[in-house]
């Protein structure tokens, strides 16, 4: 690189970080949005089922039915209510003021000591699925743990054909924070790397200052480099501000290496960009280029890349679809990375595929971006 | 240095839009020698964008070549960018970076070394009055003092050719001459050769050579005068007794031989089709009193005869079809020391005129001088923070909807619907005015020939040339027949002969009875106005008609001033009494 190229890409560069630094939305989107989003996700959504409002029905009330009670009363999944009839619980499931009743009979004790069938009823709110399925599982679980507690404090013991052993592996408390957090850095850097990269290139079409800057000696990698190396350092800030609130204010474990993360992450962010670039050579319009940069990396980024919805469990053209999407493969990453350790069958694969995308925009770029204006 | 600056050989451009080609340049060749400044003249669409754009090498043409300073534009784009300097339309320039830090960034862009720099800095920052500013956002900057930096910015490394498109446009008079000794500056000092667009057809005459372009042709390159030559002869002045001027452009514009009639203050300029001295009996029949002289032709004369098709004033019916119940003479607006304050910062100040039934009122001034503020009080879209106003006896503000059907008012920006046809518009036009059934088809089918749309009526406005889309708003404006016409910037845009068809529909309204209240920052149109308002900086500099303000303006060194010379005097003036107030 001669001297005169060098102090024009200098120029460019420095032009571009002031601009960031007096536009408050670039600030906003690289530094604030990180803590929203981390702080929503990290407190506010929560895929664990805690406190589920839970009706239980005693017709007859004696000391059984009160341990029974008892039970999901010191259970932190649910808050339960007390009705007596079961037509009064069933309005209030109706209402949505519970999710589930638990139903014990007028003959609930005699039938226990008796040693018959489980005697309880229970209905739940199918309404949404997911919900269900674990208010459900849940039940079972304390109601298991009740009638173990039960028959050993009367000295007898609960036969049972077959008894589950579980542990969990990665995610050992099972808290869905530490699975949400890593993958929303994929968002974050998408945010920077494609929204905003396209929206400030649209903004120099849209004010004309492309056209000035065409006619100057600058060449067309000079012009790309002096957008790419800012919003790449922007991007890659706002990863490790992200890490940071990740490791530091949610104690989300990074078993991983920090350069294999590093590496990983400067690939997604090249993806990012050039994604960003081609959106805003395609629509040279700010309204445009960030409603593609939506639609096209940012939803996708949040819905298919199994950062919060689980892949395996969509229909296959669905899934088919995942793997044009780049942050599946940075979340997969991510989420390794983090939780379970350098595992290169995994990350391997991963990086390369984005190494493949990276190359592939890029000359999609490299081909539409000319020094003309059509 | 190559002898020739630029040369276009047989380039010919066509884009193509949704299937249709449309042509920008056709065949064009010229060569322009180093060193001088060359106007390029036309009306819109007539493809000097393209051209410059073509020169910059930001276009490539279908056929021809092009070579800049010697090197093929098309071959080596790069090259010639290094020893050229564009700069366009709406120049780009980071608005959030200061004044210093955008000259930097062309500095480093266009290669000039950090040893030159401070000299050349000091050197444009002289020239352009900016360095007083150099910390200042460039979005803080006025109008004309952007336009100065974005000359700066190009100006940096003191290009060889430097390609100007409309630098002007916009800009107040002030800063508009100030820009024009900046590049005469560089032409004279440093060699340097300028190619402009322009659609001020007093600057051509600035020019050392013009080129003429019409709908991609070239149609003539030469020195101004040449131009004003071919027209020498054919120009007169008419004055009448007892007709009104409006009354008698009216008539010469259709009289026999006549090329093209314009009012200019009490009189009406005439261009003629022919070298013969005019005799008052051909052209007005019957009319006694009539004195006609020989005037010395101008490049506005020569350019209408060149490019306008003989044309009579299209509006006659209006007469017949506008209601009038107001008494002659009768003020139908007033204001009384209106003022307008937004926080701590005056827009309007102590403001008071009035106009007169039948008159056209202008309301002239640079941007930001506080005319679309006046405006948008009296039509009561902003309320007044104290003073007194009236449009017809109300204040529009709190009058009722029958009030404001009296007004037509035509906004600044093109406020349309683009995508719906030029029927549909002008049909919920007359309709949100409360017109159906039979007397809507009827001023319907009015507006469509009176405007001459009918060819239009199914294209969607928003495909209309910038010229229709005008005549299409102002014929939504008068859909409802209004006495009173508020006019924001009507021709701000249009090319001349856009706007000479505009003013001629806009005096036949103002003698059937119509007030007329219009907005202008051009000044020569001022002309075309009754009585005026110069406006600056929110006050009301002067008040008169055209002629008692230039005769104002008159001094032993320049005994024929135009509207601009008066304007700037104005200015001038005001700024002496600043400068020596306390």
């Amino acid at each position: 690189m001669n001297s005169l190229a060098h102090m024009r890409l200098v120029g460019l560069i420095r032009k571009e970080s002031l601009q960031i630094l007096r536009d408050p939305s670039s600030i906003a989107i690289a530094f604030v949005m990180p803590v929203v989003l981390l702080f929503l996700f990290g407190y506010g959504v929560s895929l664990d089922a805690k406190h589920i409002p839970l009706g239980i029905v005693i017709e007859q009330p004696d000391r059984e039915t009160q341990s029974l009670a008892g039970a999901f009363e010191r259970s932190e999944f649910f808050s339960p209510q007390h009705f007596s009839v079961i037509q009064t619980a069933q309005q209030a499931l109706k209402e949505h003021q519970i999710d589930g009743i638990v139903w014990l009979r007028s003959n609930f004790s005699a039938q226990l000591l008796s040693n018959s069938a489980a005697p309880i009823g229970v209905i739940v709110n199918g309404v949404d699925s997911n919900q269900a399925n674990i208010t459900q599982r849940y039940i079972e679980g304390t109601w298991f743990a009740w009638l173990t507690h039960y028959a050993e404090s009367r000295g007898q013991s609960l036969t049972m054909p077959v008894t589950l052993e579980q542990r969990v592996w990665f995610n050992t408390a099972l808290s869905s924070r530490l699975f949400l957090v890593p993958g929303l850095i994929a968002i974050v850097m998408t945010l920077i790397g494609s929204l905003l990269t396209a929206m400030v290139v649209a903004r120099e079409w849209e004010r004309g200052t492309m056209e000035a800057m065409m006619v100057t000696p600058l060449r067309r990698s000079e012009i790309l480099a002096g957008k790419l190396i800012p919003y790449f350092v922007l991007g890659m800030g706002g990863m490790l501000f992200s890490v940071a609130i990740a490791v530091w204010q949610f104690h989300v474990p990074l078993h991983g290496s920090f350069w294999l993360l590093m590496i990983s992450s400067a690939l997604f962010m090249l993806v990012a960009l050039a994604i960003g670039l081609l959106i805003s050579i395609v629509s040279k319009n700010q309204f445009v280029a960030g409603l593609l940069a939506i639609i096209v990396t940012f939803l996708p980024a949040f819905i298919l890349s199994g950062f919060l919805f689980d892949i395996h469990s969509m229909p296959s053209w669905i899934q088919f679809i995942t793997y044009l999407v780049p942050a599946r493969y940075f979340v997969a990453i991510l989420q390794t990375l983090f939780l379970a350790g350098d595992v290169w069958s995994v990350v391997l694969p991963n990086i390369g595929a984005l190494l493949i995308m990276s190359l592939f925009y890029f000359s999609l770029v490299w081909r539409k971006f000319h020094k003309r204006l059509e | 240095m190559s002898a020739i600056a630029l040369k276009f050989s047989a380039v010919s451009k066509t884009f193509s839009s949704e299937g249709r080609q449309l042509s920008a340049l056709d065949k064009v060749s010229f060569s322009i020698q180093p060193g001088r400044v060359t106007g390029l003249i036309g009306p819109d669409g007539a493809g000097k964008t393209t051209l410059l754009r073509l020169a910059a090498g930001l276009l490539l043409p279908d056929t021809g070549n092009i070579h800049v300073l010697g090197i093929d534009a098309i071959a080596e784009p790069l090259t010639v960018q290094s020893s050229i300097s564009y700069m366009p339309q709406r120049f780009g320039l980071y608005e959030d970076l200061s004044v210093q830090e955008n000259l930097d960034l062309y500095a480093d862009l266009q290669g000039l070394s950090r040893i030159e720099r401070p000299a050349r800095y000091a050197q444009l920052m002289k020239m352009t009055g900016l360095a007083p500013f150099a910390q200042r956002l460039a979005g803080q900057l006025s109008g004309g003092m952007k336009q100065k930096l974005g000359l700066a910015c190009t100006l940096v490394h003191s290009p060889q050719l430097l390609l100007l498109d409309e630098p002007t446009v916009g800009v107040d008079p002030v800063s508009r001459r100030e820009l024009w000794q900046i590049i005469y500056l560089q032409v004279q000092e440093a060699g340097m050769t300028v190619l402009l667009s322009t659609a001020y057809l007093d600057e051509a005459e600035r020019c050392d050579e013009v080129l003429l372009l019409h709908q991609g042709k070239l149609l003539d390159q030469g020195k101004p005068a040449k131009f004003s030559h071919s027209v020498e002869g054919r120009t007169f002045l008419v004055t009448a007794k007892d007709l009104g001027h409006r009354r008698l452009q009216e008539m010469l514009s259709r009289a026999p031989g006549v090329l093209d009639a314009l009012i200019e203050g009490e009189a009406v300029r005439l261009v003629m089709e022919t070298i013969e001295q005019p005799r008052v009996e051909v052209l007005l029949p019957g009319q006694k009193d009539i004195h006609i002289t020989t005037v010395s032709p101008r490049f506005e004369d020569a350019f209408i005869a060149r490019l306008k098709i003989r044309q009579t004033n299209p509006v006659t019916e209006f007469s017949s079809q506008l209601t009038i119940d107001l008494e002659k003479n009768d003020e139908v607006i007033s204001v009384k020391n209106l003022q307008r304050r937004f926080d701590d910062f005056i827009a309007v100040n102590n403001v008071s005129f009035s106009v007169r039934r039948g008159e056209i009122f202008g309301l002239l001034g640079a941007n930001g001088a506080g005319k679309s503020t006046t405006f948008r009080m009296l039509c009561g879209l902003l309320p007044a923070s104290s003073g007194e106003l009236a449009v017809a006896g109300y204040d529009l503000r709190r009058a009722a909807a029958s009030a404001r059907g009296r007004i037509g008012y035509m906004a600044q920006k093109f406020s349309l619907y683009s995508n719906l046809s030029v029927i549909q518009n002008l049909r919920f036009f007359s309709s949100a005015y409360g017109l159906r059934g039979k007397e809507q088809k009827t001023r319907l089918e009015w507006a469509l020939t009176t405007f001459a749309l009918k060819s239009f009526q199914d294209a969607n406005a928003g495909d209309l040339p910038l010229g229709y889309k005008q005549r299409l708003s102002f014929a939504a404006a008068l859909m409802h027949e209004p006495d009173i016409l508020f006019l924001d910037e009507p021709t701000s845009g249009v090319d001349p002969l856009a706007r000479r068809g505009f003013w001629a529909r806009t005096n036949a309204l103002a003698e059937a009875g119509v007030t007329v209240l219009v907005t202008t920052h051009f000044m020569e149109e001022a002309n075309y106005c009754d009585r005026l308002v110069i406006m600056a900086d929110g006050e009301v500099l002067a008040s008169g008609t055209p002629l008692s303000m230039k005769l104002r303006a008159r001094t032993a060194k320049n005994p024929d001033p135009t509207m601009e010379d008066a304007f700037i005097q104005l200015i001038e003036k005001r700024q002496q009494t600043l400068d020596t107030a306390p």
